[in-house]
């Protein structure tokens, strides 16, 4: 330290200081570094990589590279020439000797339903009788879908490096023969569908929550800190109980044998058990008890800020209770009503294990569908393509949330 | 401020009862599961139904006689711990870095820092998913600690950072006035004063792991299945009362992180009126 003082003696103090706060910020800096290297390792690349799934089409260039070249050229107009059915035989028989074909014909058959069958017949055929003539007139005559401009098409439309298949999917829509943006068949087009499910579920439990999480907030905010510290035992307790438990515990509850329809039918009130999980009401009913606590948090924060003056000051200006509640307390409010809307709703549509097991087919939000063609029909491009609308639409409303937040500082129902 | 809430005319009073009786309702359904859920765990039937038939400890015998559900929560607890061991290390040290960096990236390293708790855990699971499969990190236990370690980060921050925020930086420049090298000035004292709110960051690091299933269907294999995936399949399958006894296990945990939380932030606030 000294050293350094007597040392450093001829420069100016004023950059000898400069030169001490840089060494600081870069010290600073390295501490941050190992946690940013590690997110960048188990966070940002998976983020990323899940993201180019979404657009990355491999499949046919890897499998059958001389096609996609030999069909470069060709702009789409009539059959391709001979060069190019010549390049798809070779092709194919290497693929099918190597076991590849398959995964070309998975792909093609999302852009052409039923080009599996015509690729991996064609194939195999095509094993068998090793034909004399033209490889177009073999390959049509073994297939006669190959004398179709629609089966070149969608080799071309899948022949990569990129595609907007996916993301085109996701939004049900789709490209036709002719590489125009039109919508996806009805059979496919289910996703939008999904998509509005998810926002409404989300909509939907965010106003329960605002409804449910506003009194208590209210009552939270204007008891003495004693009674309010103990009453908020019942917000953290569930808060911190796991999910699973309450999930299931709401199954016990709401089950056709369960607590409520005991009661309900024990007092004569119904005859038949209702209906009130593996359905919509079960969803809510369970979504918002999992997410009132983000809504009631960030609430209590602001409420607990607001000074009873301004109430008393409407009151002796002579405001009746209801217009000073309306004009004056409300207003203040808003900043921690925004914040509660916006973290409920962001956590709401992202949920996947509460809907999963409380909810019907029909209640399945965007995650499921997410986790769904990850796992059980490993079609990575469309879930990866789901999760990227899925992410973006998180990231805005995230980015709303911080400058909200910052703008007030509050912890906003982190917990703590 | 808020003691000062006197209702004084008529309608005044109505709305606060109003806000009470209503209040309460909302009490009620916030721990209706807790409290349906917990007789049910004592109950000697099979049946999953009110009144008792009669009360027996046959649920919690069968859950700690299970090897597969003692096996789970031995997942929960390696993979827990882990994973709080390794984000409190990562997220203290970056907590500190950050106390001290000015710099006007510092927002948007912070919302990185920060957004495993907003990204919806099955992209992040999906993502983790792709990349860790080719690297064999899949049916393992690291691969489920590093990405719980990930999702745990931000709660270890946000605690650590608040802790620091209370922290009266003139301690550490007398230290090093005095001569203390910085690692001497950190372990006597910044450790000491922040000690609690490491502990809390580390609490809520584990009981973010502890409770987490998403990854865990993607990523583990059937030798790391953790206490909530068991639970998910038991759920998912059929509701046995096991699943009650467990839910109540579980659940007694949950307080006593909750009231470890509360009492570290009580000697906080002390420490930090001390200090002032």
């Amino acid at each position: 330290m000294t050293a350094a003082f007597v040392a450093g003696a001829d420069v100016p103090l004023k950059r000898r200081l400069k030169r001490s706060e840089r060494a600081r910020q870069l010290r600073a800096l390295g501490l941050v570094m190992p946690l940013l290297a590690f997110l960048l390792f188990t966070f940002v690349i998976p983020l990323a990589g899940m993201i180019w799934k979404s657009v990355d089409d491999w499949e046919v260039p890897q499998v059958l590279p001389h096609t996609v070249a030999a069909l470069e050229h060709w702009n789409g107009q009539g059959l391709p020439d001979e060069a190019a059915y010549a390049a798809l035989a070779a092709d194919m028989r290497a693929a099918r000797d190597a076991g590849t074909l398959p995964v070309a014909a998975k792909r093609l058959n999302y852009v052409v339903n039923g080009f599996r069958t015509t690729l991996l017949s064609t194939a195999r055929k095509l094993k068998e009788q090793p034909a004399p003539g033209t490889a177009k007139e073999t390959l049509i005559g073994l297939t006669p879908a190959w004398g179709e401009r629609e089966s070149w098409t969608a080799i071309k439309s899948a022949s990569g490096p990129v595609t907007s298949y996916y993301l085109l999917a996701a939004v049900d829509l789709t490209r036709n023969a002719d590489g125009a943006i039109v919508s996806a068949p009805e059979d496919q087009a289910i996703y939008r569908d999904v998509f509005i499910r998810t926002f409404t579920i989300g909509i939907g439990v965010t106003v329960l929550c605002l409804v449910l999480g506003f009194p208590v907030a209210y009552l939270l905010a204007n008891l003495p800190t004693g009674r309010s510290n103990l009453l908020m035992i019942f917000v953290l307790l569930p808060f911190w109980t796991s999910l699973l438990v309450r999930t299931c515990a709401w199954i016990v509850i709401l089950q056709s044998e369960g607590i409520v329809n005991g009661s309900l039918q024990w007092l004569g009130v119904i005859d038949e058990p209702l209906r009130l999980i593996y359905n919509r009401f079960g969803v809510y009913m369970a979504m918002t008890h999992v997410l009132l606590p983000f809504m009631i948090l960030p609430l209590y924060s602001v409420m607990r800020s607001i000074s009873p003056a301004y109430m008393r000051a409407a009151a002796s200006l002579g405001a009746p209770p209801t217009t000073a509640f309306w004009r004056i307390y409300l207003p203040q409010t808003i900043p921690g009503i925004g914040a509660g809307c916006l973290l409920v709703f962001i956590l709401a549509i992202g949920y996947y294990i509460t809907p999963a097991l409380v909810g019907g087919a029909a209640d399945q939000m965007i995650s499921a569908f997410i986790a769904f063609y990850t796992t059980e029909t490993v079609n990575w491009g469309l879930a990866s393509a789901l999760g990227a609308v899925l992410l973006l639409s998180t990231l805005v409303l995230a980015t709303v949330y911080g400058k909200l937040a910052l703008g007030r500082q509050t912890t906003g129902g982190l917990k703590n | 401020m808020s003691a000062a809430h006197s209702p004084r005319t008529a309608s005044q009073r109505i709305a606060w009862i109003t806000t009470i009786v209503s209040a309460t309702l909302v009490f009620i359904f916030l721990m209706a599961p807790i409290l349906a859920i917990v007789p049910l765990s004592f109950s000697s039937s099979t049946y999953l139904t009110y009144p008792l038939p009669g009360f027996s400890l046959r649920w919690y015998i069968d859950f700690l006689s299970s090897a597969r559900w003692m096996s789970s929560l031995k997942n929960s607890v390696i993979i827990g711990v882990s994973s709080a061991c390794l984000s409190m290390v990562l997220g203290t040290i970056a907590s500190l870095g950050l106390a001290q960096w000015k710099s006007k990236w510092k927002p948007l390293v912070l919302a990185l820092v920060l957004s495993p708790m907003v990204v919806p855990v099955v992209i992040t699971a999906v993502g983790v998913y792709f990349f860790f499969a080719p690297l064999g990190l899949t049916g393992n236990y690291l691969g489920l600690i590093l990405v719980h370690t990930a999702l745990a980060t931000p709660f270890v921050v946000i605690t650590v950072s608040a802790t620091l925020q209370g922290f009266d930086m003139t301690l550490a420049r007398a230290a090093a006035s005095l001569g203390a090298p910085p690692l001497l000035t950190f372990r006597k004292v910044i450790l000491p004063l922040i000690l609690p709110g490491l502990a809390s960051g580390a609490l809520f690091a584990f009981a973010t792991s502890f409770d987490e299933v998403v990854t865990v269907l993607f990523l583990a294999g059937p030798e790391q299945r953790t206490l909530p995936r068991e639970m998910f399949s038991g759920i998912r399958e059929n509701i046995s009362p096991t699943i009650t006894a467990v839910a109540v296990v579980l659940t007694v945990i949950s307080v006593c992180l909750l009231s470890t939380l509360e009492f570290l932030r009580r000697r906080n606030e002390r420490l930090k009126g001390n200090v002032e």
